[in-house]
């Protein structure tokens, strides 16, 4: 297996303020590593620096083995083309309707007629669960769930290998919670595709995460699977896992604990 | 659910081809082998599916050498295939996943039908639209009031510190540009009417006519314009981006009024601020044309200012000034009505401003005119 993410020594800075000091990270091909911490302790930010949105003060970050800084356009246009983002308020466009939404990436290309870009557009629909009647509606006149699957198709419809998913299930009612996760998680079998995931929900991390990663005092300080998390002393830790919710959700999915403790 | 396994690539990834083939048995089939993933596609769309369809329906095919597959070649394929699956196809296993719901993606969209009477809707939409602008205008006007009538009775609960924020933002901070546009407007207009006067020897009258037509007429239009372009854009961002992120339902959830906390305060700055603005405009505008009446009619600066009281009634100041208040408050209500009217999306914020500005300097036109007829006889001497 290749690494897909390196981050090595990342520093990230605003003004006075340290976010990241010394940070490293290393993805695999194929992981769904979660990244959680606390509010403000940078989950955010370090998947900005991964998508090369921030600068950072110091380090470097390099994904499917180019570094971000200092490649030339082309390259990161190459790097842009491999990888979807589902932005955390979806960032669908607004004054493009759902189908042209999803159809935008491909028109980019330019490679493909539009009768193919229809077909596409309609089986990504059909992979998120939404009804084709939907495609002509603008995102304003659409929920909060369905921004959400939408987005996702968006992020889906150039056949990413990496794909960033910012709180994913924030927002959403317990029941599309659930479907969301079940989504991605098929997804993944599927498509075999690397993900980055900003989340706080217990529930979607237990059941979709390979690897944890745990964000407090300006780096990791846990890197591993569920169990390898737990195990660590740490205040941050001890609240958000062993805390009454996280006992509630770890316990919901103990079997499946278990089982990755077995492997 | 533990980490899936990618097959390690056994041998270097080929270009996907297309080659018409012979099986065992001597029936023609088509073999596609090496990546048919996007990114391999990419460049040669186009190419290979002239080629697969050149290739012929109603075939067997052959798609166990494909090295690399994806929804993207997978759907070129099905396309090539007339959208059903062959009788005859050899496919590797695990890119059956690729072909299993190809399905939900024929179909067409529902098309709109063609309108025949869409001008005459279109017409009676635009008609309609604006009755509705009007009617939200008075609405908002009348709201207004009712509110600033509530204010009378607890006059400290009044926005004071909004007004006073406000007419900093739309007064204070518009001083330089309408001073550097007041003084190239006097500049030139003295220029230009010092030709024709010297023609008929009538240098003297350059005062009379900048300070008539810059005092009454072009020191409150260019002020007014300048800020509704500057001002009443920015009223109208405001507004929209607020309820675009819930921020006006946040006060209204809150029972704060939005008429008080940001539409009066608006009203009432413009309305305190456009007179001393167009004092300002006009005072630097009159400078400009003394400065180009010096030089070219040889009209001394002081004289020019002497001159000035005598040729222009001081009424007319008070004209430019009432103009001033109203065109101040039009342009804030103008703003104020279509920020409220912008919907949860960016290009509608993008229309909203637009409309706003042509809306409020249309306005500010139509007002000028209506002074102009109502006071054609006052504070014009013809000594």
């Amino acid at each position: 297996m290749t690494p897909v993410i390196e981050v090595a020594g990342l520093w990230t800075q605003f003004g006075d303020h340290i976010v990241h000091k010394d940070l490293n990270l290393t993805v695999m091909s194929g992981e769904v590593v979660s990244l959680v911490g606390g509010s403000g302790s940078g989950k955010t930010t370090l998947m900005r620096q991964i998508l090369g949105l921030e600068r950072p003060a110091r380090g470097t970050v390099k994904v499917f083995g180019i570094p971000l800084q200092g490649s030339s356009m082309q390259m990161l246009l190459k790097i842009r083309k491999r990888w979807g983002v589902l932005f955390q308020e979806g960032a669908l466009y607004s004054a493009l309707s759902v189908f042209d939404n999803i159809a935008l990436p491909l028109r980019e290309l330019r490679a493909f007629d539009e009768d193919f870009v229809h077909d596409m557009v309609m089986l990504k629909l059909d992979m998120v669960d939404i009804e084709r009647r939907h495609a002509a509606k603008m995102p304003a006149d659409l929920s909060g769930g369905m921004i959400k699957r939408i987005a996702l198709a968006r992020a889906l419809v150039l056949e990413p290998e990496l794909v960033f998913l910012d709180e994913p299930t924030a927002g959403l009612d317990p029941d599309r919670s659930e479907s969301f996760v079940k989504l991605i998680q098929s997804l993944h079998q599927k498509l075999s595709l690397t993900v980055i995931m900003v989340t706080h929900d217990l529930d979607t991390l237990v059941s979709l995460s390979d690897k944890i990663a745990v964000l407090a005092e300006q780096k990791l300080i846990v890197y591993g699977t569920l169990r390898e998390a737990i195990a660590v002393k740490h205040p941050f830790i001890l609240n958000f896992f062993l805390g009454e919710r996280g006992l509630r959700a770890l316990s919901a999915v103990g079997a499946s604990v278990k089982l990755k403790d077995a492997n | 659910m533990t980490a899936s396994m990618q097959p390690a690539p056994a041998q270097a990834i080929l270009d996907p081809d297309v080659k018409e083939d012979r099986s065992g048995d001597g029936a023609p089939v088509v073999a596609l082998s090496g990546a048919w993933d996007i990114r391999a596609l990419e460049s040669r769309a186009r190419i290979l599916k002239a080629r697969l369809i050149s290739a012929g329906a109603g075939r067997n095919w052959d798609l166990s050498r494909i090295q690399r597959l994806d929804h993207i070649g997978a759907l070129l394929i099905w396309q090539a295939w007339g959208k059903r699956r062959p009788a005859g196809l050899a496919l590797a296993p695990q890119h059956e996943v690729f072909f299993a719901n190809l399905d939900a993606a024929t179909g067409t969209l529902p098309v709109v039908p063609f309108d025949r009477l869409r001008l005459v809707r279109a017409l009676g939409a635009a008609t309609l639209l604006a009755l509705e602008h009007l009617l939200g205008l008075v609405q908002l006007l009348g709201q207004i009031l009712i509110d600033s009538l509530a204010l009378l009775r607890h006059p400290l609960h009044g926005p004071w510190r909004e007004i006073s924020a406000s007419v900093f933002r739309v007064g204070t901070q518009a001083l330089g540009i309408t001073a550097l546009v007041g003084f190239l407007i006097g500049v030139v207009l003295s220029y230009l009417s010092a030709e024709q006067l010297k023609a008929f020897g009538a240098n003297i009258f350059i005062i009379n006519l900048l300070g008539m037509g810059i005092i009454r007429e072009l020191g409150p239009v260019i002020a007014a314009v300048l800020v509704a372009g500057r001002s009443g854009s920015a009223i109208t961002a405001q507004l929209g981006v607020m309820r675009v992120t819930e921020e006006l339902d946040a006060l209204s959830v809150m029972g704060i009024p939005h008429t008080v906390r940001l539409i009066l305060p608006k009203i009432v700055a413009l309305a305190i601020a456009m007179p001393l603005l167009i004092l300002w405009t006009s005072g630097i505008a009159l400078i400009g044309g003394a400065l180009a009446a010096s030089a070219q009619l040889g009209i001394s600066v002081n004289s020019f200012m002497t001159g000035l009281p005598g040729a222009v009634p001081v009424v007319n100041l008070w004209l430019a000034m009432g103009k001033g208040v109203v065109f101040g408050a039009l342009i804030a209500l103008v703003a104020c009505h279509f920020g409220l009217r912008v919907q949860p999306n960016t290009e509608s914020l993008g229309i909203g401003t637009t409309n706003s500005v042509v809306t409020s300097i249309t306005a500010v036109i139509i007002a000028d005119a209506v002074f102009a007829v109502i006071f054609s006889d006052v504070g014009i001497s013809l000594s």
